[in-house]
């Protein structure tokens, strides 16, 4: 996940992609969700509902029939349990930051909103362990287990983001090429089902006995049930970290750096890559003294141990120089670091100083295979007369192309979807995915077929299925079309071989 | 992959995938072996992107050796007497040291293909190293021992080879000083391949081994720099029994207590809190896990025993029946008798 998309897409509203409930009168649902959490936690009035109509992607918007704001986990598996009752389809929110639409309410359904359960129960940095609500924010975590201890998946929306957010999503960050994702750190959860079961998997310990149900969880976008507490995995903080920020003449030249760094060993913290536009308007926003002009700003990380990030820094730079670069400046203390990453992490707001709309996209490719791409990403820019500014992950080649439109042109956002839509198709036909860290929801459905055969969406249904056969959790999302569970193939029958039963043996 | 399909479509018999057969101890039941020999190709290996594609039934140590020859690594180290297969690694979740800083055999696989019982072969994931399109069914099968299908193929994240490692030996006696250097060690910012603690005989030994362009610097910073054979360490996860335990790093002096009074080893990744104890017989197996308990204690080698439901147990059980359903991937075998 990345920053909020802060210019407001006016295009066409696509609401007839947003699944919605038959509508139907469930007065005696809300009465009941009144009881559960209280007069005043349970909204329906339309001014109150307009807040929750969203999520960090704008142009999809639908109003569910309540929200409901649990304050602890016991009430969360009463609203899911009467919802069951009543087949009321519900979506579980937490701050709202996502960018592919996941946390979209249901037209007509219930919308959980997790953002008053943000107590953090646990910490023990013996065992490298906190235990913390759905509603916790991702930098919360960080700061309370901090100086000595962080928790390294920063997405960019971290200070708003919440952590049952980032387990829905699998969120990433600029330093997940080194430290990896949410579902790395993912040790436990408590979940409630959408019948209202209530389960915990995992918890401070590692490899629970059975399927890795946690692995399952993380990033299934919310539709396998809602999580009520999480176990992370938090590490001692780096002993110092090093940065610097390089300046080329094309992207070309910056990709061939990063290729070099990659492959000389160094697995960088994080290693982040800005165009032209970019730097245009994050320099307008951050006023990092940037070069306005160049073509290419490549932020390079290092941290860990000081020998190490000592013998490879220079080696870093030596390589920038190598391929071009003819300013390549170091942070000199934490101040100037903060600024060079305030700068990247501007690059999304940013962009609406340089364009009234934009359309964020979230592709990846095989990193060696980033200049073909962004070759073939110009020309459709051409193509399509509208500018194309990109950001990336440079590291683990997961691309952020802004496509610039204004909507106050008629048609120039339908162009502009449409362009995104062929970006994706470049990713693809490199090899790559459709989605690196925002997610599928109800964005990127439509390009589900591309990446997976009917077979493997059958796969995936299974899964869904296992954990939700009534349908009632997010429906409408990730899968490209609406699909029903059935019945299980046969019941579950004890197999004549059971008897002996020699289970827990692995 | 479209044999097994063809093979697997009507199959009525339970079936049980097999890679090296390096893991003798699982029980074999009246199952028709399904070799995985003929999926022996490495389909990709994408030196820049540090990824690769390999069939299941490619042994786990050509598929280094042919890594190595590029200065990459796929960074597991199970145990391997010879002959282990990507498939069998995956499906077992078999780790071992490496896991301290790359995680387990899920952590590194980021795409899955998979023949079910009804002759589906679906895929999930891609081939780069970060996506989050669709369900994560390569973690689900990993560790599913093959009781939801068949692993046809995977990619893998690769990591650097390093130039240089260096290992620190610190030696205790205690079991109770032991964990406080531990702990101590796990504290500082210390970014170690592997953390483990041995335990043999009233006799323990913190092992730590660095890498990188520094790892004799950096070893040098925490204790004495040794020369260590791995294949040693990580060969104490085998044994006539073994048990696997679940537990936290502060459990340590409790698993070594227990272990030292059924005269068993343990061998430990310190900073992760899962030991394994190898035993003579099965004898002290009850007394080992009312010792340690709640924490799980799994047995991987040679008693039998009755089977315990686990946290999840009914969706585990639904998950087989829609990934399985002929019920013929060694049926019966899994936690609670699925």
């Amino acid at each position: 996940m990345d920053g909020r998309v802060e210019a407001s897409p006016v295009g066409p509203a696509r609401v007839e992609d947003a699944p919605s409930e038959a509508p139907r009168d469930i007065s005696g649902l809300v009465r009941e969700l009144r009881g559960v959490v209280g007069d005043e936690w349970v909204y329906t009035a339309e001014h109150q509902l307009r807040t929750y109509e969203s999520d960090g992607l704008l142009q999809y918007h639908a109003t569910p029939a309540c929200a409901v704001l649990p304050g602890t986990a016991e009430e969360v598996q009463a609203i899911v349990r009467s919802c069951a009752r009543e087949q009321v389809a519900w979506v579980a929110r937490g701050a709202g930051s996502g960018l592919s639409g996941g946390a979209l309410p249901i037209e007509n359904g219930v919308l959980i909103v997790l953002t008053r359960m943000k107590r953090i129960l646990e910490i023990d940095l013996d065992n490298g362990r906190v235990c913390v609500e759905p509603g916790v924010t991702n930098a919360n975590v960080s700061a309370a287990v901090g100086p000595g201890f962080f928790y390294p998946p920063d997405p960019s929306s971290q200070i708003v983001c919440s952590i049952g957010g980032n387990v829905a999503e699998n969120s990433g960050g600029a330093h997940c090429f080194k430290y990896g994702f949410t579902t790395n750190y993912v040790t436990g959860l408590e979940l409630v089902l959408a019948d209202g079961t209530m389960m915990v998997i995992g918890g401070y310990e590692l490899d629970p006995p059975g399927y890795d149900l946690l692995g399952a969880f993380v990033g299934s976008e919310g539709t396998l049930g809602v999580a009520t507490k999480i176990w992370l995995r938090v590490v001692p903080s780096p002993e110092t970290v090093k940065t610097l920020v390089a300046f080329f003449d094309s992207t070309h030249a910056a990709g061939e750096a990063v290729s070099r760094i990659v492959q000389g060993g160094v697995v960088p913290g994080a290693i982040e890559m800005m165009d032209a536009r970019t730097i245009e308007a994050s320099e307008q926003m951050a006023h990092a003294g940037y070069p306005v002009g160049r073509a290419a700003a490549l932020l390079v990380e290092l941290d860990g141990s000081v020998q190490e990030c000592e013998a490879r820094f220079d080696e870093v730079v030596g390589i920038c120089e190598q391929c071009g670069s003819d300013d390549v400046r170091v942070a000199r203390d934490e101040a100037e670091r903060a600024l060079f990453w305030k700068t990247r992490k501007a690059a999304f707001p940013a962009m609406g100083r340089i364009s009234p709309n934009y359309f964020v996209q979230d592709g990846v490719i095989p990193r060696t295979k980033l200049p073909e791409v962004l070759e073939r990403i110009e020309q459709l820019g051409e193509e399509y007369g509208l500018i194309v500014a990109n950001v990336f992950h440079a590291g683990d080649g997961n691309l952020h192309p802004l496509v610039c439109y204004d909507g106050r042109v008629e048609g120039e956002a339908q162009k502009a979807e449409e362009l995104s839509g062929l970006i994706l198709d470049a990713c693809l036909d490199a090899g790559g995915s459709i989605t690196g860290e925002h997610g599928v929801g109800v964005d990127k459905k439509k390009h589900m077929p591309k990446m997976f055969a009917e077979e493997d969406l059958d796969a995936f249904q299974r899964l869904r299925c296992a954990f939700d056969p009534a349908g009632l959790a997010n429906p409408g999302k990730v899968m490209p079309t609406p699909r029903l569970c059935g019945e299980v193939p046969g019941p579950y029958r004890v197999h004549p071989l059971e008897a002996a039963g020699l289970a827990e043996r692995f | 992959m479209q044999e097994a399909a063809r093979l697997l479509k009507g199959f009525e018999k339970p079936v049980r995938p097999v890679g090296g057969a390096t893991k003798p101890w699982l029980p074999a039941r009246e199952e028709e072996p399904l070799e995985t020999g003929g999926l022996d190709r490495v389909l990709e290996h994408n030196v820049g992107d540090f990824t690769a594609v390999l069939e299941a039934g490619v042994p786990f140590a050509d598929a280094q050796k042919a890594f190595a020859e590029h200065g990459q690594r796929l960074a597991w180290d199970p145990p391997d007497p010879g002959g282990a297969t990507i498939g069998g690694i995956v499906a077992s979740a078999d780790s071992g040291p490496l896991r301290h800083r790359y995680g387990g055999v899920r952590d590194l696989v980021v795409g899955i293909n998979v023949v079910l019982s009804d002759g589906t072969i679906a895929k999930a994931g891609g081939k780069v190293i970060k996506n989050v399109a669709g369900y994560d069914l390569a973690k689900l099968f990993a560790g599913s021992m093959g009781t939801l299908g068949l692993i046809a193929a995977v990619s893998v994240r690769l990591h650097p080879l390093p130039d240089q490692t260096a290992t620190v030996v610190i030696e205790h006696t205690n079991p109770d000083h032991l964990l406080e250097e531990v702990l101590k060690l796990a504290r500082r910012p210390l970014e170690a391949d592997k953390f483990d603690v041995v335990w043999t005989g009233g006799h323990g030994r913190i092992l730590m081994e660095f890498s990188g362009a520094s790892a004799l610097d950096q070893a040098g910073q925490v204790g004495n720099v040794r020369d260590v054979d791995w294949d040693d360490v990580r060969g104490m996860q085998r044994g006539e029994v073994v048990i696997k335990v679940s537990g936290r790093p502060t459990d340590l002096p409790k698993v070594i207590r227990a272990a030292d009074d059924h005269g068993g080893t343990v061998v430990s990744r310190a900073a992760l809190g899962l030991s394994w104890i190898a035993l003579q017989n099965a004898e002290g197996v009850a007394g080992i896990r009312a010792a340690l308990g709640p924490r799980n204690c799994v047995v991987l080698d040679g008693v039998s025993e009755a089977a315990e439901p686990a946290p999840g147990q009914e969706v585990m059980e639904r998950l087989k029946a829609r990934f399985d359903p002929a019920r013929i991937f060694r049926p019966g075998v899994y936690v609670g008798g699925i």
